[in-house]
C-alpha cells in the first residue's frame, strides 16, 4: 500500500489520458460535427474510439501495475487547491483496484458506445429528432471522462468531482428526451425523472460532503493514504468520528448506488435511452458507491458497527428491490429493480468486509446487466420496428388520418404535390404531438413470442438471465456465490435475506423471459418485431461471452483466486475461500426452483393479450404492493414531499406573500414610505417646511429690496443724511463700548 | 478769566454766529459773505495758535480766492435763492436731531477726556518770528516734498478739469 | 491760557454746523460752502493740536487741506456751472434721476 515514485517506468504517464481521451472525442464531436457535417457513423466511431482509447490505456495501466507487482502508483497531474494545510492536487492513483474499475468502465463503456451507434440511429428516428444523435455521444463521452476522474482520483475530493460529474451526466442522459411525449408517458415524465435522480443524489452527496468535512476536520486530509494512515489513531481516541464518517459515506453510497432509502430515482431513470440505462444505471455509475466503500476499506474495517449497518442496508435493499421487480411490467423497470437488488448484494458484500466478492460481483454484474439492458433495448427497438412496420402496413387499408402521419411518403406519391405540401406543414406543426401513442414498446404485456422473431436477442437475453439468476457455470453464479459464502460464514441474517433475494431474482427473471420471449405474440407489434442489426448484436455477443466466462476471473479453487490476489495488492491479501458445496448447492437449487415456479405460472399457460397477471389473484394485496413498488414513492410523497410542499406553500402564501409581502412590505414598509414621502416629507417637511422657507426667503428678499430701494431715492441730501446717521451711530458705539 | 480766554470766547461767538448766518441765510450771497467772516475769524484763531503762515493762507486762499470764486458763480448763475420745495419733508427735523445728537456725543467725548487739559501754547515771540516760518518751510520741503509736488499736480489737474468742464462745446469730437 | 479742549469744542461745533448745512440746504453752492466750513473746523483742530504738541506737522497738513479744498472748489464749481447749463436749474433735490 505504499506509493512508489517510479512514475517513469511503465505506462503510468498515460494516466491523465484516461480523462482526456474521452474529452478529446467529446470536443471533436462538439466542435466539428456540425461544421463538417459528420455522419452518424463518424460521430459514433469517434466517440467509440475515444472510449476505446481509454480502455486501451486502462489495460496498459493494469499491465504496468501487474508488472510492478501491484505497487500503487500516483501520477501527479495538476495543482488544485492549496490553502493553508490543505494540499489538494489532481493526482491519478493507479493501483489494482482503480485499474479494475477503469477496465470495467471503459470496457463495458466502449461496447455500449458501439451498441449505441445502432440503437440511437433508430431511436432518434422513432422520435423524429435526428439532430440529437450527436448530443448523445457527447454526453456518453463526458460520462466516461467523469467516471474516470472518479475511479482514478487520489483523494476523496477528486473522487467527489467525478462523483458529481457522473451525477450530472446521469441527469443529462435521463432527461435526454426531456420534452418528448414518448412511451405513453407525458412529456414531463422524462424531465421529472432526471430531476428526481439529481435531487435524490443531492441528498446522498450531502452525506458524502459531511463525511468529507468530518474527515478533513479530524484526519486532516482528503488524500486516501493520509486518511487511512491517520484513521487508526482517531479510531482509538474517538471512534464515533470514524463511525460518523463511514455512516455519512453510506448516505452518499445509498444515493449513488441506489440503496434504501434513496434508491427511488433509479427505476425512474429508465426514462433515459437504453444504452444509458445499461452504462450508467446498471454497469458503472451506480457501482461508484460500491467502489467508494471498497476504496475506504481501511476506514470501514475500523468500525464493525458501521460495517454491519452497511451490510444490513445492502441486504435489505437486495430483498426489497427483488420483491418489487416481481410485480413490474416494464421490461426495463424489472431490470432496474434487479439492478438495485444486485447493488444491494454488492453493498452487503463490501459491508461484510468481503471487498473482493463485492468487486467481483460488480464486474460480473456489469457484464450481464449491461447485456440484459442492451438486449432489452434491442427488444424494445424490435417492437418499435414491428409497430411502425405494422402501422405502415395497416395504413394502406386503414384510417385516412393514420395514413397522413404514418405513411406520408407513400401518400405523397399517390396524391400529388398538394397533399405533400400539406403533409410537410402538418409534419412541422405536429411533430411533437405525433409520437404520442398509447403503444408502449417497453411493456412486457405487449410482447410475447419474440423467441421466433428475434432469435439472436433471445439467446443473448437467455445468457444474461442465467448469469443473473446465478446458474452454474455463468459468471453470476461464481460472484453471487462468493458473496453468499461470506455471508453464511459471518452474517446469518444477511445470508437469509440474500438467499431469498437470489430466489426472487431467478423468479422474476424467469417471469420476464417467459413473458417476453415465449407464448404467443400479444400485439401486432410483437408479431412483426424485427431483429436488431449487427452493430447492436455484436457488442452484445462480446458481453454475453464475458457473462459466461467472467466467473473465471475468480474461481473458488486453489490457484484460481486471480481477482482476490490482484485486488489483494490494494486491499490487503486475504485468503481466497474454497467452494462451499452446501452454499452453492442451496443457491443453485433455489434458482432452479424459482425458474421452475415461474414456468409453472407464466410459461405453461402463456399470458394472453389483456389478461391480468396470474400472480395477482393468489397473492392479492401483496402483489398489488409489488406492482406499485410498495407505495414507497407515495410514502415519500406523503411523508416528505407533500409536507414539504405544504410547508413551502405555507411559507410562500402566508409567510412570504401575506406576511412579508402584504403586511411587511406593502403595509408597513410601503405604507410608512408612502406616508413618509407623501405626507410627512412631501406635505409637511417639503411643502410646509422647506418650500415655505424658500418661498419666505424669496418673499422676504423681495420685500426687503422693495423697501430698500426707497432708500436709494436719488436725493443727495438723504444720502448725506445716511452718512451722518452712520457717523452718529459709530460714534455712539465707540462711546458706549 | 484771562484776556486770552476772553478773546477766544468773543471770536468763538463770532465764528459760530457767522456759521449760523451762512447756514440760515435765504440769499446765497449773504451766506457767502457770512462764510468769509467765518474764515477770517478762524484765521485769527490760527494767529492766536501761533500759525501765522496758515492764517495768511486762510485769508488769501479761502477768504480771498475761494470765496470770490463762489460769489462769482452765484452771481453768474443767478442762484441767490431757490424756490421752496416740498421734497424730503422729514429731512430737516431728522438733520437737526442728528446734529444735536452729534453735538452731544462730541461734548461727551471732550468732557470724558478730562485728563487732556493741556493748554495751547500762547503765541510767543519765537513763534511769531521768521524762524518758525523757516522751520516750517524746511520741514515742508524736506519731509513733505513728495506730497507737496503731488499737491501741485493735483492743482494742475483741477485747473485742467475746471477748464474742460466750463468750456463751451464748440470743438466736439471729430 | 485757553485749554485746547475749547478749541476742539469750537471745532466740533463748527463741524456739526457745516454738516447741518449739507443736510438741510438745497442750493448746491451753499452745500459746498458748508463743506468748506467743515474743512475749516477740521483745520482748526489740526492747528490747535499742532500748537499743543509744538510741532509743525499739523500746520503742514492744514496747508495741504487748503490746497485740496481749492482744487475741489474749482472742479466742483465747474460741475455746478455745467449742470446749470444743461438743466437751467441747480436745485439738488431735482437731481435725483439716479435712484432705485
Amino acid at each position: 500500500m505504499q506509493l512508489s515514485e517510479t512514475v517513469s517506468s511503465g505506462f503510468f504517464f498515460l494516466a491523465p489520458w484516461l480523462v482526456f481521451a474521452p474529452l478529446t472525442g467529446l470536443l471533436i464531436n462538439l466542435i466539428f460535427s456540425k461544421q463538417f457535417k459528420f455522419s452518424e457513423n463518424t460521430v459514433g466511431t469517434i466517440a467509440s474510439l475515444a472510449s476505446g482509447a481509454a480502455f486501451v490505456i486502462s489495460a496498459l495501466l493494469a499491465y504496468s501495475v501487474s508488472a510492478g507487482h501491484g505497487e500503487a502508483v500516483s501520477v501527479p497531474f495538476a495543482q488544485w487547491i492549496h490553502i493553508g494545510t490543505l494540499q489538494l492536487d489532481w493526482t491519478f492513483r493507479v493501483d489494482s483496484l482503480s485499474t479494475t474499475m477503469m477496465l470495467v468502465v471503459s470496457g463495458v463503456g466502449t461496447l455500449i458506445h458501439v451498441y449505441a451507434i445502432g440503437y440511437m440511429h433508430e431511436d432518434v428516428r422513432f422520435k423524429h429528432e435526428e439532430g440529437r444523435f450527436n448530443r448523445f455521444f457527447i454526453f456518453l463521452n463526458l460520462f466516461i471522462a467523469a467516471m474516470m476522474i472518479l475511479v482514478s482520483g487520489d483523494s476523496y475530493m477528486m473522487l467527489f468531482v467525478g462523483w458529481e460529474g457522473v451525477g450530472l451526466c446521469s441527469f443529462l442522459l435521463i432527461g435526454f428526451w426531456f420534452e418528448m411525449d414518448t412511451l405513453a408517458r407525458p412529456s414531463w415524465a422524462n424531465s421529472n425523472a432526471a430531476k428526481k435522480a439529481f435531487i435524490t443524489n443531492r441528498v446522498g452527496d450531502f452525506g458524502f460532503l459531511l463525511a468529507g468535512f468530518l474527515m478533513f476536520w479530524h484526519l486532516g486530509s482528503f488524500q486516501f493514504d493520509a486518511v487511512f494512515k491517520a484513521a487508526p489513531a482517531i479510531a482509538e481516541s474517538a471512534p464515533w468520528v470514524i463511525v460518523a464518517i463511514t455512516l455519512f459515506m453510506l448516505v452518499g453510497v445509498a444515493g449513488k448506488s441506489a440503496q434504501i432509502p434513496l434508491y427511488i430515482w433509479l427505476p425512474d431513470a429508465m426514462a433515459g435511452p437504453t444504452p444509458v440505462s445499461a452504462l450508467i444505471h446498471a454497469a458503472t455509475m451506480v457501482t461508484a458507491g460500491v467502489y467508494l466503500v471498497t476504496r475506504s476499506a481501511p476506514l470501514f474495517s475500523l468500525v464493525p458497527q458501521a460495517q454491519y449497518i452497511v451490510a444490513m442496508v445492502g441486504a435489505g435493499t437486495a430483498l426489497f428491490a427483488a420483491t418489487i421487480a416481481v410485480g413490474q411490467y416494464d421490461i426495463k423497470k424489472v431490470l432496474a429493480y434487479s439492478t438495485i437488488s444486485q447493488l444491494g448484494f454488492m453493498v452487503a458484500a463490501v459491508g461484510m468486509g468481503a471487498y473482493v466478492a463485492g468487486m467481483f460481483h460488480l464486474m460480473t454484474h456489469a457484464f450481464f446487466k449491461a447485456l440484459l439492458f442492451l438486449s432489452a433495448g434491442s427488444v424494445i427497438l424490435g417492437l418499435e420496428r414491428g409497430h411502425h412496420a405494422h402501422a405502415h402496413h395497416a395504413a394502406h387499408d386503414d384510417s385516412k388520418s393514420k395514413k397522413k402521419k404514418e405513411g406520408k411518403h407513400a401518400l405523397s406519391k399517390v396524391e400529388g404535390k398538394k397533399e405533400e405540401e400539406h403533409g410537410h406543414d402538418d409534419h412541422g406543426e405536429v411533430r411533437r404531438v405525433e409520437p404520442v401513442e398509447t403503444f408502449d414498446p417497453g411493456d412486457m404485456r405487449n410482447m410475447g413470442g419474440l423467441r421466433k422473431t428475434m432469435p439472436v436477442t433471445f439467446w443473448l437475453y437467455m445468457i444474461g438471465t442465467l448469469a443473473l439468476a446465478g446458474i452454474f457455470p455463468f459468471a453470476g453464479f461464481w460472484s453471487k456465490d462468493e458473496i453468499l459464502l461470506d455471508a453464511s460464514l459471518h452474517f446469518p441474517s444477511v445470508y437469509g435475506q440474500l438467499v431469498l433475494a437470489a430466489f426472487l431474482t431467478a423468479f422474476y427473471m424467469g417471469r420476464q423471459v417467459w413473458m417476453v420471449f415465449f407464448g404467443e405474440a400479444r400485439t401486432d407489434a410483437a408479431k412483426h418485431a424485427q431483429e436488431s442489426p449487427k452493430v447492436m448484436t455484436v457488442p452484445l455477443m462480446v458481453l454475453a461471452a464475458l457473462s459466461i466466462l467472467g466467473g473465471a476471473l475468480n474461481l473458488p479453487f486453489e490457484g484460481f483466486h486471480n481477482l482476490t490476489h490482484w485486488l489483494g495488492h490494494t486491499l490487503g491479501e486475504v485468503e481466497g475461500l474454497p467452494l462451499d458445496l452446501k452454499v452453492a448447492g442451496i443457491s443453485t437449487v433455489l434458482a432452479l426452483t424459482a425458474i421452475l415456479v415461474s414456468w409453472l405460472i407464466y410459461g405453461r399457460n402463456p399470458l394472453k393479450a389483456g389478461q391480468i397477471d396470474p400472480l395477482k389473484k393468489p397473492l392479492g394485496f401483496i402483489f398489488t404492493g409489488m406492482e406499485n413498488k410498495w407505495f414507497v414513492d407515495e410514502g415519500y410523497f406523503a411523508l416528505i414531499i407533500n409536507p414539504f410542499k405544504q410547508v413551502s406553500q405555507f411559507l410562500a402564501d402566508v409567510i412570504d406573500w401575506r406576511f412579508w409581502h402584504d403586511f411587511v412590505h406593502e403595509t408597513v414598509i410601503l405604507g410608512t414610505y408612502n406616508w413618509l414621502s407623501g405626507v410627512a416629507l412631501n406635505e409637511y417637511a417639503d411643502q410646509k417646511g422647506i418650500d415655505a422657507f424658500a418661498n419666505w426667503l424669496g418673499d422676504a428678499t423681495q420685500w426687503l429690496s422693495a423697501n430698500m430701494r426707497k432708500v436709494q431715492n436719488g436725493f443727495v441730501r438723504s444720502y448725506a443724511l445716511s452718512v451722518m446717521l452712520g457717523v452718529v451711530l459709530i460714534l455712539g458705539y465707540l462711546i458706549l463700548k | 478769566m484771562t484776556s486770552d480766554l476772553i478773546v477766544f470766547l468773543v471770536l468763538s461767538l463770532i465764528a459760530i454766529a457767522s456759521a449760523l448766518g451762512m447756514l440760515f441765510s435765504k440769499n446765497a450771497v449773504y451766506s457767502a459773505l457770512f462764510l468769509v467772516l467765518n474764515f477770517i475769524t478762524v484765521a485769527v484763531f490760527y494767529l492766536l495758535l501761533g500759525a501765522p503762515f496758515i492764517a495768511m493762507a486762510q485769508i488769501t486762499v479761502y477768504a480771498g480766492a475761494v470765496m470770490v470764486l463762489f460769489l462769482f458763480v452765484i452771481m453768474l448763475l443767478g442762484a441767490e435763492s431757490l424756490a421752496p420745495s416740498q421734497a424730503l419733508p422729514w429731512q430737516k427735523p431728522l438733520a437737526f436731531t442728528l446734529a444735536l445728537v452729534l453735538v452731544v456725543e462730541a461734548v461727551y467725548i471732550i468732557l470724558s477726556r478730562a485728563q487732556l487739559t493741556a493748554a495751547v501754547a500762547s503765541p510767543d515771540a519765537s513763534l511769531n518770528s521768521m524762524d518758525s516760518l523757516r522751520e516750517m518751510a524746511m520741514m515742508l520741503f524736506n519731509n513733505y516734498l513728495l506730497p507737496f509736488e503731488v499737491t501741485s499736480i493735483l492743482l494742475l489737474v483741477a485747473m485742467v478739469g475746471a477748464i474742460v468742464l466750463a468750456k463751451q462745446e464748440k470743438v466736439g469730437l471729430k | 491760557m485757553v485749554p485746547v479742549d475749547y478749541y476742539i469744542a469750537l471745532s466740533a461745533l463748527l463741524f456739526v454746523l457745516g454738516a447741518l448745512g449739507v443736510l438741510i440746504r438745497r442750493n448746491p453752492l451753499i452745500v459746498f460752502m458748508s463743506v468748506e466750513l467743515m474743512l475749516n473746523a477740521a483745520n482748526l483742530a489740526f492747528v490747535a493740536f499742532s500748537s499743543v504738541f509744538k510741532t509743525f506737522n499739523g500746520q503742514i497738513f492744514v496747508f495741504f487741506v487748503i490746497a485740496v479744498a481749492a482744487a475741489e472748489v474749482a472742479v466742483g464749481l465747474a460741475l455746478i456751472v455745467e449742470i446749470f447749463k444743461s438743466r437751467k436749474n441747480i436745485n439738488i433735490d431735482e437731481l435725483n434721476s439716479l435712484k432705485g
